[in-house]
């Protein structure tokens, strides 16, 4: 965390291509299984993602998302494509320890205390037992949990459980951090709350964040940019950049310009769907389309 | 996110009084059953078993007493089933002319047991503890070799102890090997569940930081595993009392409750007491080893695994 408290970079432009690009995809595929049971789950992804930028996923269920950040994350190989990461391919960014994973349950060691468990990546990556007891330090006060490191995982709400889950992903500094529907699982007054504490920690750490989730407010709330994407293969619909003022902040969610960005991104995924009209809804045409087949 | 939730009180206080009366509850519990068996027990011999009387001065209370059961039952004739206060007469009756009494005895080749029931499971718990890791890293092993480890448990320990004696000479290290023999398999079973159980995605979290299997293994597979492990291990160390005796018995070692057994077998009929004597201190080895690993279990994963707070 050697740049906390800097001001971020791109602060007032969202574009992406401020700085060089940290992820790479061209034409992008991925099928799982073979024969007629093989699910094309991903089809001609071509994205940049720019040093410092927040990018959300959205779309309906199965459209992709989670195989796509999975992708870049080298925790499943394309069927076919490229994939670089900070100029590398996946794999070797994965190997060069670039990624901290973040995922919609917190996944926590219920073994080690709270401040172990935001150890864990050092200790893996040979730290020494200071810098790590220092690192776990600053981390806890980061994520506002100063006092709970001795604690257990089960001792801990699910709402600050995600928090040591957030703490510990960016216990190594990673170049870019790969969110999947973090907030998911929390209730909606939690969340708004941990948006903006994600939004905070983004601020200090300049990290590059990709970061998929159901939610069309936390999409445009968070991002620099917004993709939405389409299922049955899943595509890439639409990237909506997200014009709002760098800083966010409670204000932010009252800007006429937040209200105008929040029905965009509806009408994008809207349009991909258009027997449907909200994202409830997508949900209910999935589990049905499942129940059938 | 200002005032810290007051969810996470300490745990000490009211849990550790909660974990008294809960063990307190368990001890109650044992007696309880206990005392209801020797009940049932006597039950059946007042009204099955053969005639008794009671006579002689109590507090200088002459007391002569006979009891004609209603029926007869084989089950609870003094030859099946020895009165409870003739058993624990023998407990302290010397078990030779002016020797030491049975108890003691008993006690001391208990003793002899136990410590070869120890270490048959060390070898077994290492033994099914490396199968496991092994098998976990290697699916062409696990395929390869899991049925033989089945099959195995399939072959009768009686059979196998003669030639395990035969192929080692007899003495500890045969027993040690055939008590193993059954305690590895336990072992070898729940760890493997143990050491698959973490959840997938921890699997990703740690293959995110191109954690090497050796890292995987000590992070986060053998700590994931301990609760499966340790229930693998009680089962283990009832097991190991029975192997050791069983070890005994080929390798004709004297020192064991294997050499009891049999000798109180061979005299049965005249003194049935004794044999039950001995299937009492073989059950309490078997407890008392049990009880071992459980405390051991406690002290390792208390307050570590969230569900050993709850149990
Ligand atoms: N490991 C897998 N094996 C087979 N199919 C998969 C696998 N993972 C995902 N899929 C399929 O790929 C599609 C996209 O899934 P996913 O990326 O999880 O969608 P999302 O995260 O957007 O809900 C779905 O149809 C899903 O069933
Ligand atoms: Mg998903």
């Amino acid at each position: 965390m050697t740049d906390v408290g800097a001001a971020h970079p791109g602060a007032s432009t969202p574009a992406p291509d401020v700085g060089r690009a940290v992820v790479h995809t061209t034409g992008v595929e991925k099928t799982f299984g073979t024969g007629p049971t093989a699910v094309k789950a991903l089809e001609g992804i071509d994205l940049e993602i720019g040093q410092g930028e927040f990018v959300s996923l959205i779309g309906p269920s199965g459209c992709g998302k989670s195989t796509l950040l999975r992708l870049i994350g080298d925790l499943t190989t394309p069927s076919a494509g490229q994939i670089l990461v900070n100029g590398k391919p996946a794999s070797r960014a994965r190997l060069d320890r670039d990624y901290g994973m973040v995922f919609q349950a917190p996944v926590l060691m219920d073994w080690r205390t709270i401040a172990r468990n935001i150890e864990l990546p050092l200790e893996i990556m040979g730290f020494p037992r200071d810098e790590r007891a220092r690192r776990s330090g600053e981390l806890l006060k980061l994520v506002e949990l100063e006092g709970f490191g001795g604690k257990h995982p089960w001792q801990l709400s699910g709402g600050m459980q995600q928090r040591v889950a957030i703490a510990r992903a960016l216990a190594f500094d990673p170049k870019l951090l790969l969110m999947d529907e973090p907030f998911g699982a929390l209730d909606e007054m939690t969340r708004e709350r941990m948006n903006l504490e994600l939004m905070k920690i983004w601020g200090q750490t300049a990290t590059t964040v990709v970061f998929v989730t159901h939610s069309i407010p936390e999409a445009v709330f968070l991002s620099t940019r917004v993709v939405v994407m389409s299922p049955r293969p899943g595509r890439i619909a639409r990237i909506v950049e997200i014009d709002l003022p760098h800083q966010r902040t409670v204000e932010t969610r009252e800007l006429e310009r937040y209200f105008e960005l929040v029905t965009q991104v509806r009408e994008a995924l809207r349009r991909h769907e258009p027997d449907t009209t909200t994202m409830d809804e997508l949900e209910a045409a999935r589990i049905r389309a499942e129940g059938l087949g | 996110m200002t005032a810290l939730p007051s969810i996470a009180q300490p745990r000490g206080a009211s849990l550790g009084l909660a974990r008294e009366t809960r063990s307190a509850r368990r001890v109650v519990g044992f007696v309880v059953v206990l005392l209801a068996v020797l009940v049932v027990w006597e039950l059946a011999k007042w009204l099955g078993g053969d005639p008794w009387r009671i006579h002689g001065t109590v507090l200088g209370l002459r007391i002569d007493y006979e009891h004609l059961p209603p029926t007869h039952w084989r089950i609870a004739d003094d030859l099946s089933l020895p009165h409870v206060w003739d058993v624990a007469r023998a407990f302290v009756d010397p078990a030779q002319r002016n020797g030491p009494p049975l108890g003691l005895v008993l006690a001391g080749q208990a003793l002899f047991t136990f410590r070869e029931a120890v270490i048959g499971f060390v070898f077994g718990g290492l033994l099914g503890l490396g199968l496991a890791v092994w098998f976990v890293h290697s699916r062409l092993a696990e395929r390869a070799l899991v049925p033989y480890v089945v099959a195995s448990q399939t072959v009768p320990i009686l059979a196998i102890s003669p030639i395990i004696v035969s192929a080692t000479k007899a003495g500890w290290l045969s027993v040690a090997i055939v008590t193993a023999y059954l305690t590895f398999f336990p072992v070898t079973i729940g760890a493997l569940r143990g050491l698959r159980a973490a959840d997938q995605r921890a699997f990703e979290l740690f293959r995110s930081y191109a954690a090497s299997n050796r890292q995987i293994l000590w992070l986060l597979r053998l700590p994931s595993s301990l609760p499966y492990l340790f229930a693998a291990l009680r089962i283990a160390a009832a097991a190991s009392v029975i192997g050791a005796i069983i070890g005994e018995i080929p390798a004709g070692i004297p020192d064991g409750l294997a050499s009891a057994i049999i000798n109180y077998n061979q005299y049965y009929v005249t003194a049935p007491e004794r044999l039950w004597a001995t299937i009492i201190l073989c059950s309490v080895v078997g407890l008392v080893f049990v009880g071992l690993v459980k405390v051991a279990e406690g002290r390792l994963l208390r307050g570590r695994y969230r569900t050993l707070d709850l149990a």
